[in-house]
């Protein structure tokens, strides 16, 4: 890899990240409603991937879309209206940080685990057969490896020999749920099982998934089928900004709370459960933020980390500025 | 008397219904920490959390049923219960029938439901007239604690599949993980007296198909489920302003419907105003004039209910779901025609 990808590859990451960094101080002043999902932890994966793809290809994202949606170069302008709701918004504040849509760039999202599976293979069934020798990207969590609709779908993208990329984000926890105790056998063999050829890697090191990625797309451009990638990842924010577990952990009067409400059923069952609270913690506390490995790779120039850091930051600002304006002018989806 | 919060009355029966009989389990995901103070009281053999795979613990969970237990089996949102739908309409709802009447599923559904917090339509749903549409259901939508935990009770007793709803904004620990997340930045319009009520010293279960009548009036009755209720009794105190003495009925249920309590009310007042936080077309409310229509009655009609997919925005949202003001101006209008 040439180092002019590297420094793209950083720029790409710290932009979404500085990016989620400003949506979550919005979503702690109230200013964005429901559930909010960061990508926050993933980017070298998504950096890896969406980086490598052409005018044309098509992604199917999770519940996490706002760092394929700016890397793939939608304006973050209109993502940041869609999260405040506004009429401005990408989806006209209709859909909301889950549902983002893209027809230009043939993106779509959904709140639905395991449905990027089948999205991305009916975007992949779609480019064979009008000929346009395109690729589809499923992105997806750990916890929906489990979804029948995902396995069935790399069933179909096997069968059908079609060029989907499934990525799996693997953060070993599904919401509260620690991935092994759900989980059964290994799912590279499970990929192998369906004929996909698949392939483990740091997902926090951008510059190992480029590689994976790069090797999988070669193959699937060149009338190859199906691949699957097993990235490995941690989620800072854990599920959801806000996530109770997450509150328990950096709270702890609340987890001696809880543990003192929960004294009367001493047992084992009582000692599973500060277990795994203690496991959250423990989560937490890991040092392998992907900006931070891929900074460590570029430290020999650091006058010119700080200075795109300094440049993004202004960029993501000026952003935030312009969409906050357009927000305070007023809704205008009555 | 003493006062509980809306899910805790449904955990107390859980709890006690557990604790007498050892053949309910729950499962589903992340019911180990959902569900912590049962899980650490009954431990993980009859608290068990599952992968995300709906159709596979929904599917398990009917024929666990048949073979002895009496699951709990919860789909954390109703949004996703499309996932486990097979499970549901080809299997959990017709084995009873298919089998002569001779093995039944005694099985309860829990998943949560309903807007009102900017979720937008893949989480907010209610779904219920969906769902009611598939006979062998029985659909048991609660407004406050003492329902909440009566109904559940009777949901557990009852030997044929249940699916018991559970509204995020009378829930208040789905409201905290999904709408508030630990910020005091944000607010809802969260109806106190669902949220939490009196509860029986005792739990008793109250039978499905009973509603309850919540207020008397003599003009007009407004007939609701869940967080409509406290929508509807809101609006027929101000309707009372004007003038207008409105009765309002809790169905309690959606299925079994209280054919009887309808007809009893809408043959008083000869007028009905159906608010119905699920989906306007092909749903509870257009079956509730049928029904009464079918039942010789003649009478003034109305619905305020959700009418297209529920928007992300909340300016937009709030104008989707029904609301104290839609109700007001709609039983207005019912009852000038």
């Amino acid at each position: 890899m040439v180092e002019v990808e590297i420094w793209q590859l950083y720029k790409n990451m710290l932009r979404s990240r500085l990016f989620e960094n400003a949506i979550m101080g919005l979503w702690e002043e109230g200013k964005i409603s429901g559930e909010m999902h960061l990508g926050t932890g993933e980017e070298a994966i998504i950096a890896g991937v969406v980086s490598q793809l052409e005018e044309g290809d098509a992604m199917a994202v999770d519940h996490r879309g706002t760092p394929p949606f700016i890397m793939r170069g939608i304006d973050p302008v209109l993502i940041l209206l869609e999260l405040l709701g506004h009429s401005k918004g990408l989806c006209a504040g209709q859909g909301g940080h889950m549902h983002l849509f893209s027809k230009e760039h043939l993106v779509a999202s959904s709140g639905i685990v395991g449905s990027s599976g089948p999205a991305a293979t009916g975007f992949a069934l779609a480019l064979k057969y009008q000929k346009q020798n395109k690729i589809a990207v499923a992105f997806f969590g750990e916890g929906a490896i489990n979804q029948g609709m995902m396995l069935e779908s790399m069933n179909l993208a096997s069968a059908w020999n079609l060029p989907v990329l499934f990525v799996c984000k693997d953060n070993d926890w599904a919401v509260t749920t620690i991935k092994n105790n759900v989980t059964g056998g290994n799912l590279i063999e499970r990929a192998k099982g369906f004929g996909i050829e698949g392939c483990e890697v740091d997902g926090t090191d951008v510059e190992a998934v480029w590689k994976v990625v790069n090797e999988a797309f070669s193959k699937m451009r060149n009338n190859g089928g199906p691949q699957f990638i097993h990235a490995h990842c941690v989620h800072k924010e854990g599920h959801l900004l806000g996530d109770p577990l997450v509150r328990y952990y950096r709270n702890p009067n609340m987890l001696t709370e809880a543990s003192d409400s929960l004294k009367e059923y001493s047992g084992e069952s009582l000692n599973e459960v500060l277990l795994l609270l203690r496991k959250i913690g423990g989560q937490l506390k890991k040092k392998v933020d992907p900006i931070v490995v891929i900074q460590k790779k570029l430290k020999n120039d650091a006058d010119r980390l700080k200075q795109i850091e300094e440049e993004l930051t202004k960029e993501i600002e000026q952003i935030v500025k312009n969409a906050l304006e357009i927000f305070k002018g007023g809704m205008k989806n009555d | 008397m003493t006062k509980m919060g809306f899910a805790q009355a449904i955990e107390s029966v859980i709890a006690y219904a557990m604790a007498e009989d050892e053949n309910i389990i729950i499962m589903g995901e992340d019911v180990h920490t959902m569900r912590l103070n049962l899980f650490a009281r009954f431990g993980k053999e009859r608290v068990k959390h599952t992968p995300i795979s709906e159709g596979a613990f929904v599917g398990a969970a009917v024929t666990a049923a048949m073979a002895g237990l009496r699951p709990i089996v919860e789909v954390m949102l109703v949004d996703f219960i499309s996932v486990a739908m097979d499970a549901i309409l080809n299997h959990a709802a017709k084995i009873s029938f298919f089998s002569g009447n001779k093995w039944n599923v005694p099985l309860v559904i829990r998943t949560a439901c309903g807007g009102g917090y900017g979720d937008a339509g893949q989480h907010e749903q209610s779904l219920w007239g969906w769902l009611a549409h598939i006979p062998g259901l029985s659909i048991v939508v609660p407004s406050n604690p003492a329902d909440a935990g009566g109904l559940m009770l009777s949901s557990i007793y009852e030997d044929n599949p249940v699916i018991y709803f559970e509204h995020k904004l009378l829930a208040d620990y789905w409201l905290d993980a999904m709408g508030i997340g630990g910020r005091t930045t944000v607010s809802f319009d969260v109806p106190e007296r669902g949220v939490e009520g009196d509860v029986p010293d005792k739990w008793e279960p109250i039978p499905l198909g009973k509603s309850n009548q919540k207020k008397e009036g003599n003009d007009i009755t407004i007939v609701s489920v869940g967080v409509g209720v406290h929508h509807s009794l809101k609006a027929a105190h101000i309707l009372e302003e004007k003038g207008i003495s409105s009765e309002v009925l809790d169905l309690r249920c959606v299925v079994p419907l209280d054919i009887e309590g309808l007809k009893n009310s809408v043959g008083k007042t000869e007028a009905v105003l159906i608010v119905d936080e699920d989906y306007k077309n092909f749903g509870l409310s257009g079956e509730i004039c049928a029904t009464l229509l079918e039942e010789g009655l003649s009478f003034k009609y109305g619905r305020v209910c959700t009418e297209n997919t529920i928007p992300y925005s909340r300016h937009l949202e709030d104008q989707v779901l029904p609301n104290t003001k839609r109700i007001i101006d709609k039983a207005v209008k019912i009852l000038k025609k």
